[in-house]
């Protein structure tokens, strides 16, 4: 018999049956997602409340306590939200690099010859990874920063100024001035003003990711083989100078997928601000949720930012985590 | 003698009765349909939405029992629906919370110091239906006496605490654009938080419904060390609310509170409410009476109640002048004025329309 002769029918041919059943399942899973679609749009409308965009250009008519771009009562809501969303990204921004930096160096104090350093370090991250953030967060704000003096009893070091409404930094003025905080009318004015409420949001978060961050820091370093220390004291190296050249290097690799996650939960974890009256996306969003009752539309936009916020940083580490694997020769 | 053709007409009339009758077995309303009603009568317990921590309004105090006007109208309502005031269930939300609570049908109704304004009320916006008002409250600013602020302009340039998703908060905004007043607002999602941070220092005036800033000072470690600015910034009518969907429910609410108004006006108290019922059985002329008290008429079943739910209503919880003095008035450490909660013939504006 001929090679032709034996045609394999196309409901045996392997180049042809996964293609079927791929439409066939692309094809229901298009009709459930349809179905459920139709129906919620169908309830939505009978409930009357089906997705509408045009309040966001209406104006807002509520204040926001800071912003980074100008913003008052009578912009649209949209402009709120950006104003939210700004004070969030500055919050989480700032709190990856405060805690990466106060992580790293735990993580490597956990390894430290000095035997107090590292007792500190193992005493830090088990007090501040066992007790719920909100805890710590209302601590912070409502026991210490709360505390602090006002007016002319506030702390105060050249440039800088920690009172009860906030920390103020020297910093350029108009002119390219340097300008250091001064008191009018019993209020402090400098050019770089922290609210009391980030500062007390940043450092609760900053602590709290801090402890997170020395663990995995702590268990990358832990998983550079000891030979690698010992090469490096026998090559007469310091032991910052081993960590720093030698062993840091090779820990990478296994420290920054663990950062990624740790990343990702201080960026969700902002939005505990609005228990410390710092006005960030959420705390902004309740606000517009409260005076136009769209609930549906504030959830949505609320979900889509911080997703896409996550979906960066994630993007960003998987960029970072390609640079410091090892290059196979 | 030929019979009436009109006689005949009643006919489909008395079958539907009939089998209505059949359909609401459980509730003792007879004609009335009321899904939350008869939720209410099967689970034998009011959930009632409060805030929980306003001494005055509704508290919860230290031997467990809720005390306070909201509390009162809880009361009162359980009083009327189930004839047993001590049938409540409460639930603490926050300002933010309620409206979710009730829409979703978590709680039956709230009585927690909520203004009514149109976007709560329209099926558009927070589609909630409101009661008659229990407290006419207007918003304002309190202040602790070292600042030495006077007036509103004086808060020029400082942080003020408001609590958010309130109403107070968006008054706060338009009263000081209107006067071009500079302010920084504070946001908290608690009364709680608000007041804490208030109670710290980091904001020189504090903002809320005038009522609302007395019970709270009444619970500060030196309430004379805090003054409330003259002004009144808003109207902040506190109206109990139920769900928009079911307006027998809704009337049944609304009547059970205005019963609290036209008991006072009547002159009928707690003390007195047995002997007036008694008086009503005895005397066929005092017609007002006999129907307010449930003694003839049927008042109570065209709302899907008890007969004698105004009796009992009163019974449990007193007038609400009563209610008012025990409560925030002088018989309270708030020693709030009647003022504008007087009955609408002693020149206030509680007033209960005719229960005829």
């Amino acid at each position: 018999m001929s090679a032709t002769l034996e045609r394999i029918p196309w409901w045996r041919d392997r180049r042809v049956v996964p293609w079927i059943v791929q439409a066939v399942v692309g094809l229901a899973l298009l009709l459930v997602i349809t179905l459920l679609v139709g129906n919620l749009v169908r309830n939505l409308t009978a409930a009357g409340l089906l997705l509408s965009w045009r309040w966001l250009g209406q104006p807002a008519s509520f204040d926001v306590a800071e912003s980074l771009i100008p913003f008052d009562a009578s912009m649209p809501y949209w402009r709120a939200l950006l104003v939210g969303l700004v004070n969030s990204l500055r919050v989480i921004l700032v709190g990856l690099v405060g805690a990466t930096l106060l992580g790293t160096a735990m993580g490597m104090a956990s390894f430290s010859g000095n035997g107090l350093l590292r007792r500190l370090a193992r005493v830090y991250v088990e007090l501040i990874r066992n007790i719920p953030l909100l805890l710590q967060l209302l601590f912070w704000y409502f026991v210490v920063f709360l505390a602090l003096p006002n007016g002319t009893a506030a702390f105060q070091l050249p440039g800088i100024v920690l009172s009860k409404s906030g920390l103020y930094l020297a910093w350029f003025a108009q002119g390219l001035s340097w300008q250091g905080p001064e008191l009018v009318n019993g209020v402090w004015q400098a050019p770089l003003r922290l609210s009391v409420e980030f500062t007390a949001l940043l450092t609760g978060l900053i602590t709290y990711t801090g402890a997170f961050v020395a663990e995995v820091v702590r268990g990358g370093i832990a998983s550079v083989p000891k030979g690698q220390w010992e090469a490096a004291t026998s090559l007469g190296l310091h032991w910052s100078a081993s960590m720093r050249s030698v062993v840091l290097p090779q820990a990478l690799r296994v420290i920054v997928p663990g950062l990624n996650s740790q990343y990702i939960s201080l960026a969700k974890n902002s939005s505990l601000a609005v228990a410390v009256g710092y006005v960030d996306l959420y705390s902004v969003s309740e606000t517009t949720l409260n005076q136009t009752g769209r609930a549906l539309e504030v959830f949505l936009l609320l979900l889509g930012s911080y997703l896409i916020i996550d979906l960066l940083i994630s993007a960003v580490m998987n960029g970072v985590n390609q640079l410091v694997q090892i290059r196979e020769r | 003698m030929q019979p009436s053709p009109r006689w005949l007409l009643t006919l489909p009339l008395l079958l539907a009765f009939t089998l209505s009758g059949c359909a609401d077995e459980s509730g003792s309303g007879g004609g009335v349909q009321s899904i939350k009603l008869s939720t209410i009568r099967g689970r034998d317990k009011l959930v009632c939405g409060v805030d929980g921590k306003l001494p005055g309004f509704s508290f919860l105090g230290p031997d467990g029992t809720y005390s306070g006007l909201d509390a009162d109208t809880c009361r009162a309502v359980a009083a009327a629906v189930l004839g047993d005031p001590a049938k409540v269930e409460y639930r603490d939300l926050n300002s933010s919370e309620r409206f979710a609570a009730l829409a979703s049908g978590e709680v039956d109704m709230l009585a927690r110091n909520t203004t009514m304004t149109l976007s709560r009320d329209s099926a558009g916006g927070n589609g909630i239906s409101f009661g008659p008002t229990t407290f006419y409250d207007g918003q304002g600013v309190m202040v602790p006496v070292a600042s030495g602020a006077q007036t509103l302009k004086d808060l020029d340039g400082k942080p003020i605490c408001v609590e958010s998703g309130t109403t107070t908060e968006l008054n706060l905004a338009d009263r000081m654009r209107e006067q071009g007043i500079a302010y920084t607002p504070l946001k908290f999602q608690t009364g709680d938080q608000t007041y804490a941070a208030y109670l710290g220092g980091r904001c020189v005036a504090v903002t809320s419904d005038r009522s609302q800033l007395a019970a709270k000072r009444s619970s500060f470690p030196k309430p004379d060390e805090h003054i409330l600015l003259p002004e009144v910034m808003s109207k902040e009518p506190l109206t109990p609310a139920s769900v928009n969907g079911d307006p027998a429910w809704a009337d049944a609410m609304r009547w059970a509170v205005f019963a609290l108004f036209q008991a006072e006006e009547l002159g009928i108290t707690k003390a007195n409410v047995a002997a007036k019922v008694a008086e009503a059985k005895a005397n066929k002329n005092l017609a007002d009476l006999r129907r307010f008290l449930g003694v003839e008429g049927d008042f109570g079943k065209q709302l899907g109640l008890p007969a004698d739910f105004v009796p009992k209503t009163i019974a449990a919880v007193g007038n609400y002048g009563e209610i008012f003095e025990r409560n925030v008035g002088s018989g309270s450490p708030l020693k709030l004025e009647r003022a504008e909660n007087r009955l609408w013939n002693q020149g206030g504006l509680i007033y209960s329309p005719p229960f005829r």
